[in-house]
């Protein structure tokens, strides 16, 4: 082939040739147990190196590993809210591989028994929602922690975090861009922290994203050469790397080269990717049965139980929130974000009877005070009833709306064991409905403004709420609304 | 069953060991007469046979999720041949982490 055909060829390449690209992701959670997945060690965060350990988690020979009841029942909690099938009959394996912080110098896993198989997350993107299919759940350990930069020619290792219980959750290859795979962790995330399985804290490690990457022209249906993506410790970081790694083999491809099948890190202050090794250093993990943990069996009673220990989850409380309490979809995906808040909302809205308001409350002013502050719900100095004390004051037209976001409720942070009724007292909130007071207001206003009611008779209405805002300035806020229109209506009428 | 001088070599790999010369021969050898001896069970006729894993017929043999700590920290580093008060130490192994 000529050079000059060469070229023309790329560029007809580059013309027509369109790129998808096919990613599945491998989400590691780290349980919250206290103890270990196999040994009664501390699974605490931040203790000192080497305190929580034990002759199983070191590896020692002649030690015999013992299931933890809670990490079965945490991890068939994540299969039955990932819609998946439950396997009755679980055995372990091990996976072989040399590397210091893995003491044993295997993992124990589920190979070909993963407790959890199918089902799916539904997601939703700007694009509308989507089920993401996924092909397994399995219980695993986690290893030890390595350092590598704090001395010149040892690695230091903490067995703290060793044989602390995980699951990793493996998706079918269904996401096609980095929205999705962002959309895909944000919810694995919110499940996790509803059904209290994990904290959900991707920069302490608690939970972990790898992401397998590759393209493929539009059309076709064979999978190109895949990459795999780790070391990406937020959510952002995820979908970061997924677009720059799409944008990185595209441009590749389009120049003539080759996706090597590789394992890259990502760069968090860059945004790229990088080379970390090449396929054929990828190890021969040698899987064989772990003859010291007995099968495990999932019982119908056992499932049962785990079944009717599950709290109630996003999806249902959403339906809920819209069907039978009538609130937005905005709203119910604001409220629904988290269990904490949803809860909270609930409890308030049976307590004040008032849906709407409550919902307001919760997610404007509630939730604002909570991001000022930078706290969680749980440090909210207000009860739910405090609040719908409120609502209800407002309500019964005894303050206005306003003056209970503005004065009221910051005046019951400060003082949260006080009453509403009494610091609406103490304060002067109460909103005057006072017909006397309110008319000699409105006439002033009237004779303040000679011309606009002149417009106004000759047609121009809208100018109504000129003089509904200039009553309830001149009243600093205690004009009761209602009252001031009729007052106003009748006046100009 | 023939054992290769790659055979060898990916398996020494894989533990992180290393054989050159006559040791390698030497090795080599050893893992043939293995699997030779190993052969030797091919003929008994296992048709029908489910493989042995388990030395007990027991299942569910779990724990409930209690946290005991049965050893102190300096038991724990006590039998590593390389530590600080704190960590164990290995040679420095950067760049090779599988998990």
């Amino acid at each position: 082939m000529q050079r000059g055909e060469c070229h023309r060829n790329k560029l007809v390449l580059q013309r027509f040739m369109e790129f998808e690209a096919v990613i599945g992701l491998e989400i590691h959670v780290q349980l919250s147990t206290k103890s270990k997945a196999f040994s009664a060690d501390s699974t605490e965060y931040g203790g000192m190196p080497n305190t929580q350990v034990s002759p199983i988690s070191l590896g020692h020979p002649g030690t015999l590993p013992r299931h933890n009841q809670k990490a079965v029942e945490q991890a068939i909690k994540m299969g039955l809210a990932l819609h998946c099938d439950i396997r009755r009959v679980n055995h372990y394996s091990r996976k072989n591989y040399f590397y210091a912080d893995l003491p044993k110098g295997y993992q124990i896993t589920q190979f070909d028994t993963p407790i959890c198989n199918n089902g799916f997350v539904k997601i939703k993107t700007s694009a509308g929602t989507k089920n993401i299919g996924l092909i397994r759940i399995h219980m695993e350990e986690d290893t030890g922690k390595s350092m590598h930069d704090q001395d010149l020619h040892d690695s230091l290792l903490d067995f703290n975090r060793a044989g602390t219980p995980l699951i990793e959750v493996v998706t079918l290859p269904e996401i096609t861009n980095g929205d999705e795979a962002y959309a895909f962790v944000s919810e694995v995330r919110r499940l996790v922290r509803y059904l209290d399985i994990c904290d959900g804290n991707m920069e302490e490690g608690s939970l972990r994203c790898d992401a397998n990457v590759s393209i493929r022209p539009v059309g076709t249906t064979e999978f190109g050469t895949k990459v795999e993506v780790k070391n990406m410790n937020s959510i952002s970081n995820v979908k970061r790397a997924i677009d720059f790694e799409i944008q990185r083999q595209t441009e590749l491809i389009l120049s003539g080269g080759l996706v090597v099948g590789e394992t890259r890190g990502f760069n968090g202050l860059q945004g790229t990717t990088f080379s970390m090794r090449k396929k054929e250093m990828i190890n021969d993990y040698r899987y064989f049965p772990e003859p010291d943990l007995p099968p495990m069996h999932v019982t119908d009673e056992f499932l049962e139980s785990v079944r009717a220990g599950m709290p109630e989850l996003p999806e249902t409380l959403y339906e809920r929130f819209t069907k039978s309490y009538q609130l937005s979809e905005y709203d119910a995906g604001v409220l629904t974000d988290d269990k904490a808040t949803a809860l909270y909302f609930e409890e308030l809205a049976k307590i004040s009877g008032n849906y709407k308001a409550s919902a307001n409350w919760v997610s404007v002013n509630i939730r604002g005070y909570l991001n000022e502050n930078g706290i969680e719900l749980s440090q909210f100095p207000l009860s739910h009833s405090k609040i719908a004390e409120l609502i209800v004051q407002v309500e019964k037209g005894v303050l206005s709306h306003s003056a209970a976001a503005q004065k009221l409720f910051p005046a019951m942070v400060e003082n949260p064991d006080e009453s509403a009724a009494g610091l609406i007292e103490k304060l002067g909130l109460a909103q005057n409905t006072d017909g006397d007071f309110i008319e000699n207001l409105v006439n002033e206003v009237l004779a303040k403004y000679p011309e606009k009611v002149a417009e106004y008779k000759s047609g121009k209405s809208g100018l109504l709420g000129l003089f509904v805002g200039e009553v309830m300035k001149a009243s600093k806020g205690k004009a009761e609304p209602k009252k001031t229109n009729e007052i106003l209506l009748q006046k100009l009428g | 069953m023939k054992i290769t001088g790659e055979k060898v070599d990916q398996l020494a790999k894989l533990a992180r060991l290393s054989f050159e010369g006559e040791e390698k021969e030497a090795i080599r050898n050893d893992l043939e007469n293995i699997l030779e001896m190993c052969e030797k069970l091919n003929e008994v006729d296992t048709n029908g046979v489910e493989p042995l894993i388990y030395m007990t017929d027991n299942v569910n043999v779990l724990r409930n999720d209690e946290v005991k700590q049965e050893i102190t920290h300096e038991e724990a580093l006590k039998n590593a041949p390389k530590k600080d008060s704190d960590f164990f130490r290995v040679p420095k192994v950067i760049g090779q982490q599988n998990d």
